[in-house]
């Protein structure tokens, strides 16, 4: 252990650890820029410049360790002054339209400004007034906002795809995709990981929120939302409320008070899939079909298996995402039982993922989704239409999609598909009184696996979240190296809970708390709480097959739920 | 100015297979690989930046960004004909900016390109020691000195044709 001492406050922390570690742990506060745990620390930024004995000049607290006897200051006149012109310099080349910015009170640079006293136009402004790439149908960049801190970066190439990057250099610098591509243009995966890293607004989803106000003012429109799993342990922070706050009862009240809508529970959908993901397992297992089988639900991976490992494509599962598959029954079953044109339906999915708003554009999916719009969007049209969503009391899905199990709740953090389609699997080869939880596919860890006697099968499972993670176990499954039978990949890290289209996450929070882990709390307790535990016990699912599906993997079924992939370049 | 299409030959590609099979798994093997990219091709298109992100598994992204960092490196192609004018502080000063200015409108292309039919291309320079001559331009490494832009149509004409 190291001993020394912050603002006279003694600490001790181990060897190697950064002077940013240490005053975390003697509470004192020391910002950042550049600096997002788990994505980057490359001291550029120069935001953290402290006072370190020892030390010739300011130095950068996210890198620099520390040593036996060092005293650090944090806060003295010659640090502050150094963070003003820091913040100066870079609110120098800024596009400082902040009253209409997306990150507007969400923005780390307009807190630092406003914290350290920062005038707006001490070095003037001198903006590149970069061309918005818009291409995308889900990320969108402003490089006049960009603030160099290179964080999306770094995010992009922890999901190992690195499509954007640096380029040139001094004023010429910018931010993007290399050749003066569109990020559409690349192989790019639409996960949105850069959007929650980015502290300022050079990256945002592309917003739909302007065509759902339209179908919901169209008195010809019958609007439906649906809201996938991991939006009720979210929302509530875009609202001031907790990380970890259940909010599933004001969501769906929310969405009512938006206007003639109805709202269903996607949760219903992610069982359906279980139902046909479980079925095509047993399917491939005993008919000797491809092994191992990969989940199909998170579009980021897809996209990413399309591009990077388009020999995998007859390893995943064919089932539709759980968004696809619930447009498709509306489209068809709900159309057709209660005897209305599919035409003037409009499905609007809430999901927490930018990459479910490229999904929507495929054409093997049939165009039956007309709107992905992310956890912040819902926000953004609760705020809109006034609703005080903290207060509203809780309103109830609507009927008949209402009712869902646990087992779809999990399906939003990493290791609940696993384990909720284990849950039917072990129900369908062991019957009654077979196991409800399996524990070792949960958790934040990068990768985990697992080895399970179902039914007298021996079921061997991986579970990665991350691409990075992702790519991993794909190479070690190619070297021979490791052997499975089931592989759910979610392409953001913890799962859907910590997607792309998330409430944007303040450094402070993001530095200090397991947002994965809090997060997913939530739906696990859900899940312990709810009377239905299986995918095969909710009973909109039974319902679906008794009057309309028939069987699982029917031919019904792979009209209208099940899809296929398409080979797309690595560059 | 039209886009100049990449020409690799199998010899070239070659080459490159070579020099990126012998610095895989190197740490910051990427600088070494495309100074070689750039003395075998002349410059670096996207064609060869593919090859080497693919050969050495990184991100293209990355490559890109690399080699626009560094001036030595040219994402556009040199003519058979290299250009330079200096523009240096001694043939600044002496007008050297529209010597360049000639060269651009005699060849249609600015400083950086190369003509479509890749006979000439244009660069810039900083003092190359002949101030006494300012402003000097060198052409395939013969110096033209005590230039005016008039002068510029009749040097480049002996070059054409060639």
């Amino acid at each position: 252990m190291v001993n020394l001492k912050i603002n006279g406050i003694p600490v001790s922390v181990p060897e190697g650890s950064t002077i940013l570690d240490a005053a975390r742990i003697a509470k004192v506060n020391i910002p950042t820029l550049c600096y997002l745990k788990d994505v980057q620390c490359v001291g550029s930024c120069r935001m953290c410049l402290v006072e370190a004995t020892g030390a010739r000049g300011l130095v950068a607290a996210c890198v620099y360790p520390v040593s036996e006897g060092m005293e650090v200051k944090t806060n003295t006149p010659k640090v502050r002054k150094s963070r003003k012109t820091t913040i100066e310099l870079i609110l120098s080349t800024h596009k400082k339209k902040c009253l209409s910015c997306v990150r507007s009170t969400s923005c780390e640079l307009q807190k630092l400004a406003l914290e350290y006293n920062a005038e707006e136009d001490r070095f003037g402004t001198d903006y590149k007034d970069a061309a918005i790439d818009d291409l995308s149908p889900s990320v969108v960049r402003d490089n006049s906002k960009c603030v160099m801190c290179t964080r999306c970066v770094a995010a992009c190439n922890k999901q190992s795809i690195g499509v954007i990057g640096p380029k040139k250099r001094g004023y010429a610098k910018v931010i993007g995709s290399p050749f003066d591509k569109a990020l559409a243009e690349t192989s790019c995966v639409n996960c949105g990981q850069c959007i929650v890293s980015c502290p300022v607004g050079a990256l945002y989803e592309k917003s739909n929120t302007a065509t759902v106000w339209e179908a919901i003012e169209n008195p010809e429109k019958e609007v439906i939302f649906f809201t996938a799993p991991s939006i009720k342990a979210t929302l509530g922070e875009a609202f001031g409320m907790a990380p970890g706050t259940n909010v599933e009862g004001k969501m769906v009240a929310a969405i009512k008070q938006l206007g003639n809508v109805k709202c269903f529970n996607m949760d219903i959908t992610a069982d359906l899939t279980i139902m046909e993901e479980a079925n095509e397992l047993l399917h491939r297992l005993m008919k000797g079909g491809k092994t191992p089988m990969f989940t199909s639900c998170c579009p980021g991976w897809v996209k990413f298996a399309e591009h990077y490992y388009p020999e995998l494509l007859p390893n995943l599962s064919t089932c539709k995402s759980p968004q696809e598959m619930f447009s498709a029954v509306l489209k068809s079953y709900y159309c057709e039982k209660y005897n209305k044109d599919p035409k003037n339906l409009f499905i609007v999915s809430v999901i927490p993922c930018t990459a479910k708003k490229f999904e929507v554009t495929r054409d093997e999916l049939g165009h039956y989704t007309d709107v992905a719009l992310t956890t912040r969007e819902l926000a953004k049209m609760i705020k809109e239409a006034g609703i005080d969503f903290v207060n509203i009391p809780a309103a109830e899905y609507d009927k008949p999609f209402g009712e869902a199990s646990g087992a779809g709740a999990i399906f939003g953090a990493t290791g609940g598909v696993m384990e909720a389609a284990l849950r039917t699997a072990a129900y369908k080869l062991g019957g009654k009184g077979a196991p409800i939880e399996f524990k070792e596919v949960r958790g934040t860890e990068g990768i985990k696996e697992a080895e399970y006697t179902v039914g007298g099968t021996v079921v061997k499972v991986a579970v990665a979240h991350g691409l990075g993670n992702a790519r991993k176990v794909i190479e070690q499954i190619k070297s021979g190296e490791k052997d499975y039978t089931f592989v759910e990949v979610m392409a953001c890290p913890g799962g859907c809970i910590n997607g792309g289209g998330q409430p944007y996450v303040s450094d402070d929070i993001r530095n200090n708390v397991d947002l994965k882990a809090v997060r997913a709390k939530a739906l696990y307790d859900y899940d312990k709480k709810n009377k239905l535990r299986c995918s095969h016990d909710t009973p909109a699912v039974d319902m679906l097959y008794k009057e309309y599906f028939g069987d699982p993997l029917s031919h019904k079924s792979h009209e209208l739920l099940h899809t296929e992939y398409v080979k797309r370049n690595k560059y | 100015m039209s886009e100049i299409v990449f020409e690799g030959t199998p010899e070239q590609a070659e080459a490159l297979k070579k020099c990126i099979d012998e610095h895989r798994g190197e740490k910051g093997a990427l600088m070494p690989v495309l100074q070689n990219a750039q003395a075998i091709y002349g410059y670096l298109p996207v064609e060869v930046q593919t090859v080497i992100a693919e050969g050495l598994d990184l991100p293209l992204a990355e490559v890109f960004g690399v080699a626009t960092f560094y001036s030595q490196f040219s994402l556009k192609p040199k003519g058979k004909h290299k250009i330079s004018v200096c523009l240096g502080t001694a043939c600044y000063v002496k007008g050297s900016d529209k010597i360049l200015e000639a060269v651009e409108k005699q060849l249609g292309i600015t400083c950086g390109e190369c003509t479509p039919d890749r006979k000439f291309s244009i660069e810039s320079c900083r003092c190359v020691g002949a101030c006494g001559l300012a402003p000097v331009m060198i052409v395939d490494g013969e110096v033209y000195g005590k230039l005016n832009p008039k002068d510029v149509p009749g040097i480049l004409e002996d070059y054409m044709k060639d």
